[in-house]
């Protein structure tokens, strides 16, 4: 697959994460690593621990054993706003966005954390605090452009059908002006269309941004097509990891997939 | 046909985030501002002036200052009468200790109410949702224990009930009852305003992401503890301001029964019945709910005679109470949401659709 | 210390604390079934008891009578019944998918909507309630026999009878009372005279109180009506599927709140005569209800007792120091810390929140 940055050196890497609790056992003894600029997938059945794995990266589980470490500072466990601040942004499975709060809202939402003006300022919208309001509203028109979404702008979000959710839910992490995206589901219950869009939408940002992209996803041709190097969980473990095309014919993947017990 | 946006074309972002972007709805708003401060203080009689406008912008402040902590951040509080009761108090003991004038005393005793109220928001981390208004409970009846008990607040008077003293600025008097209304009319337009502002901003968006989906909000990086304390803080401010003024511009003196639980409800049902989250809300909640007891004191002799006080009461209760249902069953966004819906009938009216 | 002393606190607490319990039931049943913390509870019990005692003063007109107060007693639990499968029916329904701030608003109106009308229909005069359980202080050491004979100084202190019998009204006299009362503070405490007072009717509270629990029990744990309750409580949805009536049983778990509240609005209003502030009660039932868990019936009384001795102990121990009368807010900062650290309550579900 042809790149405009090639894939650069360890972003991310999460050595030996173990996560239970309420007597599951999410994740046992899982390590990986994310390279700069690349595309990667994260596979396996269900409740095979991906949403989990994504969780822990963000800062929202904390991991009972295992260290991350995101751009060279190693740590046994992340904060949510402290991954958001390092740049790390993501979508959810089941899609949270703020069902009162229109498109455009939400996606400045992305860029609070760039906005700096103070209380008092914000009250009077005087001079500085109106400047960068707009400022990062020229930025969020950009993703708005980028997505395709100018006619849905000032339309709440609970409104919306399901997949403009999803861009939205896109949209307000492309926002954040990410180093690492993370992508939970996110051509889940679209149709063939959509999901093309969803493809062209990934791998521009790719391109254009070079943000580095872990994705989940169940679509097998997806998969293949987009990403350079695939993670394949099952039951909380690391069952394989590499090229797709190496891991699409692992004897354990298939067996995993079809169910066989091990 | 009158209502229509045709034809207005917004060129710059600036234009379209602008507080009211279409020009009918500025017009509107000149015309009532006009109205209220040039004509109301001409026309309107010492009653109005003294027991329905200044009650009503007063309440309206209150409801605003709980709009933002419930409506906007989705924080849920029954400690409203406890904040406002710190602000009058505060005032109070500003103005007769340190015989500040009023346009330091007001901002000093919201300041402090504002301060009171980030305290008592700090459970706020752990505790959500409905298990809130257990925290707030525990701050109205610390502080109107406090009150009571302490007699320093009410500077040692016997029967616990203060007095306010004359409001005085520049050697002008505030006394008559049309400056005293133009008065309150001006703090409360200039507090509306920068209401607007916050919640239209980026604070606005940060606490209605709280308020939506906290999980969420956390994720892409807002602190928590600062967008809830500001909230509280904020939120108290306003309540503060409002009490000083009950205290001093509407009722001339405070007593027990002034911030009592059931002053509390009252704002809830402001904010509930005139629309979470909608500044406007805020300003039909209190009106409605100033208006409600004269409307049935009014109507009553159609019904055959003069209503006993207790009666209004319970009257005033039940439909207060049903109203409440009604609405959360109807259009749980209130009577802003009502507005909201009529206007977009206006802009196709004469058309059906 | 005087340890006697602080007994006495202590199971003065105790037993008002049952008071508290039997209210916070009734919010128990309905947040169980339905998730919704009923704020009308409290006007409830209010209803119920102005109701009763209206009732009671029109048929009776004055002449105390045993008929007329199962009469009254009926006709009330009939009105009970009505009222809040009628709160099911027309508040509830509506609102079946809101959340639960929503809900909670509306049984806030509601509770503004009743206590209205039961003071437009009856009046909004403060009524004594009889229920025939006299408030005579019983020994209760003696009446175990863990204590030495009473002097003879104050023979009508000692009944000498199971504590929780309630005994015929009609001889009692308000000289009784005084002079036991003067008796037990001219010889310092009870202590001396080797006997521990307790009120007779807050024994009756709690007598009745622990009736009430195990009969709810019993009756979630052992019937099929009590397993389509705690079903539905679990999981509306997966409860409709399997086949489970959901309106029926809301409508069981209503009116059995209904019956609880009638019989905290009787026990209630004897203790503090029936007027409008009874329906604050229900703000006093939220600590209750959080530190036992807003799910459990054993929460409710457990709950009930640790708030009741420890407002009565604050208020004996720690009020003089601050200028008494802090029984107001202490129980919600009590409460406050339980849910800093301990959200659930006592015996509450733990919630994990999954992304």
């Amino acid at each position: 697959m042809q790149r405009s940055r090639p894939v650069g050196d360890v972003l991310l890497h999460v050595d030996d994460i173990s996560l239970s609790f309420g007597g599951v056992q999410a994740l046992s003894g899982v390590s990986f690593d994310i390279r700069r600029h690349e595309i990667r997938a994260i596979i396996g059945p269900n409740g095979a621990g991906k949403s989990s794995m994504l969780n822990v990266i963000n800062g929202f589980y904390h991991p009972q054993q295992g260290t991350i470490t995101f751009m060279g500072q190693t740590r046994k466990q992340m904060r949510p706003h402290e991954a958001a601040a390092q740049g790390i942004a993501r979508t959810f499975q089941n899609i949270a966005l703020f069902r009162g709060m229109s498109t455009l809202d939400n996606i400045m939402t992305g860029r609070l954390l760039k906005m700096r003006r103070g209380l008092f300022l914000q009250a009077l919208r005087l001079g500085p605090a109106d400047r960068e309001e707009i400022e990062h509203r020229a930025a969020v028109e950009r993703i708005i452009d980028f997505l395709e979404i100018q006619s849905i702008r000032k339309v709440p979000v609970g409104r919306l059908p399901y997949g403009l959710q999803k861009r939205v839910e896109l949209g307000r992490a492309l926002a954040a002006e990410p180093t690492l995206l993370l992508l939970d589901e996110p051509m889940a219950g679209m149709n063939v269309e959509e999901k093309e869009d969803m493809c062209r939408f990934i791998l521009d940002v790719n391109d254009e941004f070079g943000t580095t992209i872990v994705l989940i996803e169940h679509d097998m041709g997806v998969v293949m097509d987009l990403s350079d190097r695939v993670l394949v969980l099952d039951y909380g473990r690391k069952i394989a990891d590499g090229a797709p095309d190496a891991v699409r014919q692992d004897r354990r993947v298939i067996d995993a997939y079809l169910g066989v017990s091990h | 046909m009158i209502y229509r946006e045709a034809g207005q074309f917004k060129t710059s972002y600036a234009a379209d985030q602008a507080v009211l972007p279409i020009r009918q709805d500025r017009i509107a708003m000149a015309a009532v501002l006009l109205f209220a401060y040039l004509v109301v203080p001409l026309i309107a009689d010492e009653y109005w002036l003294r027991s329905i406008l200044v009650p009503f912008l007063v309440y309206s402040l209150a409801a605003l200052g709980l709009n933002i902590l419930t409506g906007y951040a989705g924080l849920l509080s029954l400690g409203s009468a406890g904040f406002m009761a710190v602000g009058a108090f505060s005032a109070y003991n500003l103005a007769i200790r340190l015989g500040l004038p009023f346009y330091l005393y007001l901002p000093l005793a919201g300041l402090i109410a504002a301060g009171v109220g980030a305290v008592f928001g700090l459970p706020s981390l752990r505790i959500k949702g409905f298990y809130l208004i257990v925290t707030t409970l525990a701050a109205h009846f610390f502080i109107e224990w406090l009150f009571n008990k302490v007699p320093w607040f009410t500077n040692y008077t016997p029967s616990g009930v203060i007095s306010a003293p004359p409001m005085i600025a520049f050697g002008y008097e505030f006394a008559s009852p049309e400056s005293r209304y133009l008065l309150t009319l001006a703090i409360v337009t200039l507090m509306t305003l920068a209401a607007k502002n916050l919640v239209r901003g980026a604070l606005g968006r940060t606490w209605m992401a709280i308020r939506d989906m906290d999980v969420a909000a956390e994720i892409i990086g807002i602190r928590m503890l600062k967008a809830k304390m500001l909230a509280f803080a904020v939120s108290s401010f306003y309540l503060g301001v409002a009490g000083a003024l009950w205290a001093f511009l509407y009722l001339g003196a405070v007593d027990a029964q002034a911030f009592d639980i059931n002053r509390a409800f009252q704002i809830l049902f402001m904010v509930i019945i005139g629309g979470l989250g909608s500044i406007l809300g805020s300003f039909l909640g209190a009106g409605f709910i100033v208006l409600l007891p004269i409307l049935i004191n009014n109507t009553a002799p159609l019904f055959g005679g003069a209503i006993h006080a207790n009666t209004l009461a319970n009257l005033q209760d039940i439909i207060f109470g049903g109203l409440i249902i009604f609405f959360l069953i109807v259009e749980p966004l209130g009577l802003a949401r009502l507005w909201q819906i009529g206007k977009e009938k206006l802009r196709l009216w004469p058309f059906p659709h | 210390m005087d340890l006697l002393f602080f007994s006495k606190v202590v199971i003065g607490g105790l037993l008002s604390g049952v008071m508290y319990s039997l209210v916070a039931l009734g919010y128990v049943l309905i947040f169980k079934a339905s998730g919704v913390f009923n704020f009308a509870q409290g006007s409830m019990v209010l209803f119920a008891a102005l109701t009763f005692v209206s009732l009671v003063e029109r048929l009776g007109s004055g002449a105390p009578g045993d008929m007329i107060f199962w009469i009254a007693l009926a006709i009330t639990l009939v009105a009970m019944m009505a009222v809040a499968l009628g709160t099911e029916r027309f508040v509830l329904r509506p609102l079946v998918n809101q959340p639960l701030i929503v809900l909670f608003m509306a049984t806030l109106g509601l509770n503004y909507l009743l206590e209205g009308t039961a003071q437009a229909v009856w009046g909004n005069d403060v009524h004594r309630l009889e229920i025939g359980i006299s408030d005579r202080p019983v020994n209760v050491l003696q009446a175990f026999s863990f204590a030495k004979p009473m002097p003879a100084e104050a023979p009508k202190a000692a009944p000498g009878a199971e504590p929780a019998k309630p005994a015929p009204e009609a001889e009692k006299t308000e000289g009784d009372l005084d002079e036991i009362k003067v008796e037990a503070v001219d010889a310092g405490t009870e202590v001396a005279q080797g006997g521990l007072l307790v009120s007779q009717f807050d024994l009756f509270a709690a007598g009745m109180a622990g009736v009430l629990v195990l009969g709810l029990a019993s009756f979630f744990n052992y019937t099929r009506t009590g397993r389509a309750l705690r079903a539905v409580a679990d999981d509306h949805e997966a409860a409709l599927a399997v086949g489970i009536p959901l309106q029926f049983v809301w409508s069981v778990v209503w009116a059995t709140s209904g019956l609880v509240a009638l019989v905290a609005g009787l026990l209630w209003g004897s203790r503090l005569g029936v007027q409008f502030s009874l329906s604050l009660i229900v703000l006093k039932a939220l600590p209750v209800l959080i530190v036992g868990g807003f799910t459990s019936i054993t929460g409710a009384i457990v709950g009930g007792l640790i708030i009741g001795a420890t407002e009565k102990l604050a208020e004996v121990y720690i009020g003089p120091l601050l200028g008494g009368a802090i029984e107001n807010w202490f129980p919600y900062a009590v409460a406050t810390v339980f849910l800093l650290f301990r959200p659930q309550g006592l015996f509450g579900e733990k919630i994990i929140e999954r992304v």
